[in-house]
């Protein structure tokens, strides 16, 4: 299988030839995936150097002169280096683009804290306007990668990621999908984490929503499934940080009385090199260390342990 | 952008501008720091630039991007001049219900192609448009290639931003960008060699005038430079004497 960056690179590299307004602007990362695209067509692929502000400031220009750009990058350069190009050059100007982003949370943990992005979608839910997908396998990359090119001038980001389930789902661009059905509470996992949940999960009499798109924040799916009870406990498990969509999810459910544990990455430089696995237990993300909280929290009965 | 309401036949002349600018200031006269950017900008509107509120969203007119946001009464005023603005508008500047901030907003201004303020953003996204015109496929038809014109403030080039532009745009021979820097002396630290040398190290086409002599200005907007980005230094009385 193929990874969701590569899989980027193809379709978009397709899209070029289907679509004259669509441009990629690259800043030297990612250039590779770009080459035969950009032979045949040089005035629509440009690469800026190493120059992220002029990354995102060309894709402003780009979209006030018609055509619909997609920047790519690692996140922490796309988002957090040149966050107020993003504020000002895209959302101020009314213009729109699509952002994909690749290494997320901690893809590449032997590089260290400065190839980390943790807080991307963090930082765009300061802004207005912004659809954020979060793909957890290639096939859901290219569905997404796809509807964002289409999304007429809507400013859309993409977040990639290393991380993969092990199969892609029927994913549509808006709403979550009900993966699992339970009484004792609602698990949310957005994107690559629906695996570790899954495992976390299993036997334990709760829902399992899949998000591959948190914003907009399908609310209404997250209302849905928590039903007609007195009370609800919702546990949301995100690649990002901890507690990023809590706030969406009480929003959700002002009408009910409930509770929300978010989970996550966390806050604090941890400072480590090693693998992704390591990461992922580090951070409590790991299938045994969700099971453990996510059972405390919704204090589901374990039926396979009973 | 968005679009001129009807509007009465505007009033036109280089000799309208202060009267214009007075409606926003409330001042009889302004001194130079106020106006420094105002004869680049006339000569530009009256002689140069093929825009006009008729053709303001074609999709080949030439574009100007204001990028150093700060102290736009010029700006307004010659908007107003060339019929952009409605005259009626300019009183109102900076207040709560006017379109006409301290700094531009390219979705309340008819003819303002971005919204500035933050220093350093006019360039890059200059850069942009040219290559999205380009990409568009617009050029080759002689008299009617859009050109892209950008202003910024010797200061406003201490924002890093601005030479990953220079040095992007010389580099990839963007000759249909053209950069507009009113120099009036501003910033704390001079460019060592003076700011046309930077451009000139970028492989830019570079010109050096004075920033009140309108034939000079015309001159330099029109010299030809074939394959290389254009920059036109506009020297001012400095601000701060």
């Amino acid at each position: 299988m193929d990874t969701m960056r590569e899989r980027f690179a193809a379709v978009t590299s397709r899209l070029l030839d289907e679509d004259p307004r669509l441009a990629v602007v690259l800043a030297e990362i990612g250039t590779d995936g770009f080459d035969a695209a950009g032979r045949r067509h040089p005035e629509r692929v440009i690469n800026v150097g190493i120059r992220e502000q002029l990354l995102v400031g060309v894709g402003g220009g780009l979209a006030l002169a018609g055509m619909r750009p997609v920047l790519h990058t690692f996140a922490s350069f796309l988002v957090e280096r040149p966050f107020e190009q993003v504020k000002l050059d895209l959302g101020h100007q009314e213009a729109g683009a699509v952002l994909v982003s690749a290494y997320g949370s901690y893809d590449w943990p032997a590089g260290g804290y400065t190839h980390m992005s943790p807080g991307d979608v963090a930082l765009l839910d300061t802004l207005d306007g912004w659809t954020v997908h979060v793909p957890g396998h290639p096939d859901e990359a290219e569905t997404l990668v796809r509807r964002a090119a289409a999304a007429g001038d809507d400013k859309v980001y993409v977040r990639l990621s290393g991380q993969s389930n092990t199969a892609g789902r029927p994913v549509d661009g808006a709403g979550f999908l009900t993966v699992r059905e339970g009484r004792a509470g609602v698990v949310v996992a957005v994107g690559p984490v629906l695996d570790d949940v899954l495992a976390a999960t299993e036997g334990l009499d709760v829902t399992v929503l899949y998000a591959t798109t948190v914003r907009p924040f399908d609310g209404a799916a997250l209302r849905a499934a928590v039903g007609a009870g007195r009370s609800a406990d919702v546990v949301l498990v995100e690649p990002y940080l901890a507690g990023t969509s809590t706030a969406y999810a009480n929003d959700a459910l002002a009408d009910v009385p409930h509770r929300v544990l978010g989970l996550g990455t966390g806050r604090r430089e941890l400072r480590r090199y090693g693998t992704v696995p390591e990461h992922v237990r580090a951070h409590g993300l790991d299938a045994a260390s969700l099971r453990e909280r996510i059972a405390a929290f919704t204090a589901a009965p374990a039926a396979a342990r009973a | 952008m968005t679009t001129t309401p009807a509007t009465p036949a505007p009033p036109t002349g280089y000799d309208d501008l202060p009267r214009l600018m007075s409606l926003m200031t409330g001042d009889e006269k302004h001194g130079p720091a106020a106006t420094s950017t105002l004869d680049a900008l006339w000569v530009l509107y009256d002689r140069v630039l093929r825009v006009t509120p008729a053709t303001a969203e074609t999709p080949d007119r030439d574009r100007f991007l204001l990028s150093k946001g700060h102290g736009p009464m010029a700006y307004y005023a010659v908007l107003a001049a060339k019929g952009f603005v409605p005259v009626d508008w300019l009183p109102g500047f900076g207040s709560y219900d006017s379109p006409l901030g301290h700094h531009p907003d390219r979705t309340l201004v008819p003819g303002a192609e971005i919204g500035s303020g933050s220093l350093g953003h006019g360039l890059p996204l200059a850069v942009g448009t040219a290559l999205g015109l380009r990409a568009r496929g617009l050029y080759g038809r002689p008299g009617r290639d859009p050109r892209v014109w950008v202003l910024v403030g010797d200061a406003e080039l201490d924002e890093g931003s601005n030479h990953e532009a220079i040095a992007y745009a010389g580099a990839a021979g963007l000759d249909t960008l053209h950069t507009l820097v009113i120099d009036n002396s501003s910033a704390t630290y001079a460019l060592p060699g003076g700011i046309a040398a930077r451009f000139a190290a970028a492989g830019w086409s570079t010109t050096t005038v004075d920033g009140r002599d309108h034939e000079a200005l015309h001159a330099a907007f029109t010299a030809p430079h074939p394959g290389r980005p254009h920059a036109v230094v506009a020297a001012v009385e400095p601000a701060y004497v």
